[in-house]
């Protein structure tokens, strides 16, 4: 099968030879949807197993749409106070509301009721995981480069409504879990300064838990952000699909094609049928491992709590986060400012997202470049962004890891207070150390690359000489390789505007220019340059000249013992 | 300095009554009659004691008194060494912040003995009867929600256990017995609370029991119960397991064009 370039769709109308056509041609006579519909089916997109990571987030999501719905079906989002009497003897006559109630009752006396619900808990996980590792794979290939800046933005609220959808929905049951869950999230909104009592009373309708709350909760979760997300999902793929997808760099890839395979039939059954393993894959897991064991738990009141209460894992950050700041409080004038709460739940997400989201203008301004980018970079040919992300990536895990602490404590015979101080300082000396040593790993496969295509691979056969002199035999690198490698850009750092211009007038600029020439000097410091041609030819003619030699020595000693 | 000597017979004196108690110990350990069960006789006391000066006296003091090694025994009860000594806690290892179960140092009848030797220093909760312990006309329901209103802050909704701070821990409670249960709540090991009769009744103490036994059946409706510890393994699961596989299946429908 031969890689195909975009090619645009030609019209043209011919007798209908079969009955199928006639009735296509009926359609088409009426919607003229056969244009539109072979411009989709033709269009090429490029192959990379990682351009199937946001695949996952879209199936999971069609996954976590169609057994929500089935759920719907039999959950009750209510706060009424009912006395258990299902099947499930250990909580018999146990008074609770009617959403937990409801969700045992899906468990334990719904046919197929447990597996849907795991189905959807797992599919839940799955979707925000998939979406934060899609999102890896696009800052690291600078994906996110113009003209794709709006649609990352996108991908970054997209990120901000799984996880907000997830906790709706970890919150729903009203099981112990979910209500300590909430819990923690009223005493953030409270933390909010002067405005956060009011927002958590107008949130909860009145103090907590009260009896508004699940079903407010319920119509956000079912309606509200599942359409939002459905809107911005749509809005992402048909982005992709006008900007063109991005691709690897590559021989005959360039900034103005995509090399890959048609939409049908190849795409058509490699995402139709990549669709059908992840729901497999979901599936078998529901079916066989448990998830939110929810009986175990109980229904939610706020007298009790348990150990080991944790947040579903995209919400652990922000439990790790607040379980490492110091207990930090300030009373002003009979008001109390929860630094303990308000730092980590509050503003470090919120410059975690916003950085998010103004990356690609961010970088855009450090770098300069205004161009269009349809071409992939090679995480280790830009080391300054790769640096960034494995230093925020580390931040992150940090967080995480704090969120179980006291599952570790457990789990390693550790001290808790021992495992948050080592994290504390982890949090702060683990990132800067990873982004200069992720700096220095790119800097050395650069490094690697331009010797490659200066000497060739080492193939390690090692030649003896006559003189004695010892020499490892190099082959050149295939085209291919050497079209991946050629792909990467150099750039210098901007220069500084003058601080006066020509006639000694003060440049109202200069100030500015200054902090971005250096942002700029900074993020490409230590660049390492492609090899030019002259010095690739010059290292053609070297090997050449070596292998040459090498022949003829070799020839001689032939020669001479026969 | 001649007025301080003592008498020559002093040194053979003393060896007579040593020696005289060690075998009148000796005959009365030997003969075995001691009862299992029931009140502690005179001799279960003194065997008691004797192995108490032997194995705890050194932290607890010779009378138990306490030490800056260990706490006072006195008027913590049989149940309390029952639980500590028959669990493997007592005698410790190495001092530790928290003594942690392990195999008996001392077989039934030495727990016995010592449990009735340090009863006799003052009262205190008493080893439970199995009556006292038998769960046949428990509330389940009712012991799952004491348990969760209760205990499940440290030792988790799960029985699992739970961390506490500065490296001590609520233990799992997955193997623990009826009894240990009932010792644990009316004597408030380490860092545990006391749940005396009258904060808790002994019938909500059985329901509490009842409630351990069913979830030590470790029923998982769901499938692997991935050690019931809740979102972090879920997670763990997810991102080695499912993420893996999904990956894997990425790569290989990736791989197929070539």
């Amino acid at each position: 099968m031969s890689n195909l370039e975009t090619s645009i769709a030609t019209t043209g109308h011919e007798a209908p030879a079969t009955k199928g056509g006639s009735v296509a041609g009926y359609i088409d006579d009426r919607l003229a949807s056969s244009n539109f519909t072979k411009r989709l089916l033709d269009k090429v997109f490029p192959d990379h197993w990682s351009f199937m990571l946001g695949e996952i987030a879209l199936y999971s999501f069609i996954i976590l749409l169609l057994s929500g719905t089935y759920l719907t079906l039999w959950f009750n989002p209510s706060m009424t106070e009912v006395i258990y009497n299902g099947s499930y003897t250990p909580l018999k006559g146990i008074k609770m509301s009617e959403a937990y109630s409801s969700t045992l009752h899906i468990s334990f006396d719904v046919r197929g009721g447990l597996l849907m619900r795991q189905i959807h808990h797992w599919a839940a996980l799955f979707f925000v995981a998939a979406v934060s590792v899609h999102l890896l794979r696009v800052f690291f290939t600078g994906a996110f480069r113009k003209p794709r800046e709006i649609n990352w933005v996108i991908g970054t609220l997209l990120l901000v409504l799984a996880i907000l959808e997830g906790f709706a929905g970890y919150s729903l049951p009203d099981d112990l879990l979910s209500g300590t869950g909430l819990r923690i999230a009223e005493g953030i909104v409270q933390a909010i300064p002067l405005l956060g009592t009011y927002v958590a009373m107008f949130l909860f309708g009145g103090e907590f838990p009260g009896t508004d709350f699940i079903p407010r909760l319920y119509s956000i979760h079912i309606l509200l952000i599942p359409g939002i997300l459905l809107g911005l999902v749509t809005v992402h793929l048909i982005m992709v699909f006008y900007q063109k997808h991005t691709q690897f760099p590559g021989p005959g890839r360039t900034e103005s094609n995509v090399v890959g395979f048609r939409l049908f039939p190849i795409y058509m059954a490699k995402a139709g049928g990549f669709f059908f393993v992840v729901f497999g894959i979901t599936t078998l897991i529901a079916a066989l491992v448990t998830i939110n064991p929810v009986w175990l738990y109980g229904p939610y009141t706020p007298s009790q709590v348990t150990a080991g209460s944790q947040p579903d894992w995209y919400i652990g950050w922000l439990d790790g986060a607040v379980r490492l700041t110091p207990n930090w409080e300030t009373n002003i004038l009979g008001h109390t400012i929860s630094w303990n709460l308000l730092i980590p739940a509050l503003v470090i997400p919120g410059i975690m997202f916003t950085a998010l989201g103004l990356y690609p203008w961010i970088e855009a301004w450090a770098t300069g470049d205004k161009r269009e980018h349809h071409l992939l970079d090679r995480p280790r040919n830009v080391p300054t962004r790769t640096g960034l992300g494995v230093m925020s990536l580390v931040f992150y895990m940090i967080l995480v890891i704090s969120g179980g602490n006291d599952i570790i404590a457990v789990a390693f015979n550790l001290s808790i207070n021992q495992i948050t101080w080592t994290l504390r300082i982890l949090l702060f000396v683990l990132p800067p150390l990873s982004f200069v040593l992720t700096k220095r790993a790119c800097l050395g496969l650069q490094r690697r690359d331009n010797d490659k295509l200066l000497h060739g691979y080492e193939t390690g056969q090692i030649l003896r000489l006559p003189s004695g002199e010892f020499l490892e035999i190099h082959e050149p690198i295939t085209d291919a390789e050497k079209a991946v490698i050629l792909a990467k850009q150099d750039f210098a750092p901007l220069a500084l505007e003058s601080g006066e211009d020509a006639n000694g007038v003060r440049n109202p600029k200069a100030a500015k220019s200054a902090a971005r020439a250096r942002l700029s000097a900074w993020f490409y410091s230590d660049t390492i340059p492609v090899p030019t041609d002259e010095e690739l030819q010059h290292a053609a003619e070297h090997a050449a000249h070596e292998l040459h030699e090498a022949q003829a020595q070799a020839k001689q000693i032939e020669g001479s013992s026969h | 300095m001649a007025l301080s000597r003592r008498h020559p017979a002093a040194l053979f004196a003393v060896l007579a009554v040593a020696l005289g108690t060690t075998g009148a110990a000796y005959a009365a350990i030997s003969t075995g009659t001691a009862p299992k069960t029931g009140a502690a006789s005179q001799t279960q006391v003194e065997e008691g004691k004797s192995l108490f000066l032997e194995g705890c006296s050194s932290c607890h003091g010779l009378a138990a008194q306490g030490s800056s090694d260990g706490p006072s025994l006195i008027g913590v009860g049989a149940a309390a060494v029952d639980f500590q000594v028959g669990t493997g806690r007592m005698p410790l290892a190495a001092p530790a912040i928290q003594a942690m179960p392990k195999t008996p140092v001392y077989n039934e009848e030495q727990i016995a003995a010592l449990a009735s030797y340090v009863a006799s220093l003052g009262p205190g909760p008493a080893i439970p009867t199995s009556e006292m312990v038998d769960t046949s006309g428990a509330d389940l329901a009712l012991g799952g929600e004491l348990f969760r209103t209760n205990c499940a802050q440290c030792h988790s909704v799960s029985a699992k256990g739970g961390a506490l701070s500065q490296g001590r821990a609520a233990p799992s409670l997955m193997n623990a017995q009826g009894k240990e249960i009932y010792e644990a709540m009316v004597t408030g090991p380490q860092s545990m609370p006391i749940f005396s009769d009258k904060i808790m009744t002994l019938q909500n103490k059985k329901d509490i029991i009842r409630y351990l036994q069913e979830l030590q059946k470790n029923q998982s409706p769901g499938g692997f119960s991935l050690g019931r510890l809740g979102p972090v393994t879920e997670g763990l699961f997810l991102f080695i397991a499912g993420l893996g596989a999904l990956i894997v299946a990425a790569i290989w429908i990736g791989a197929k064009a070539k």
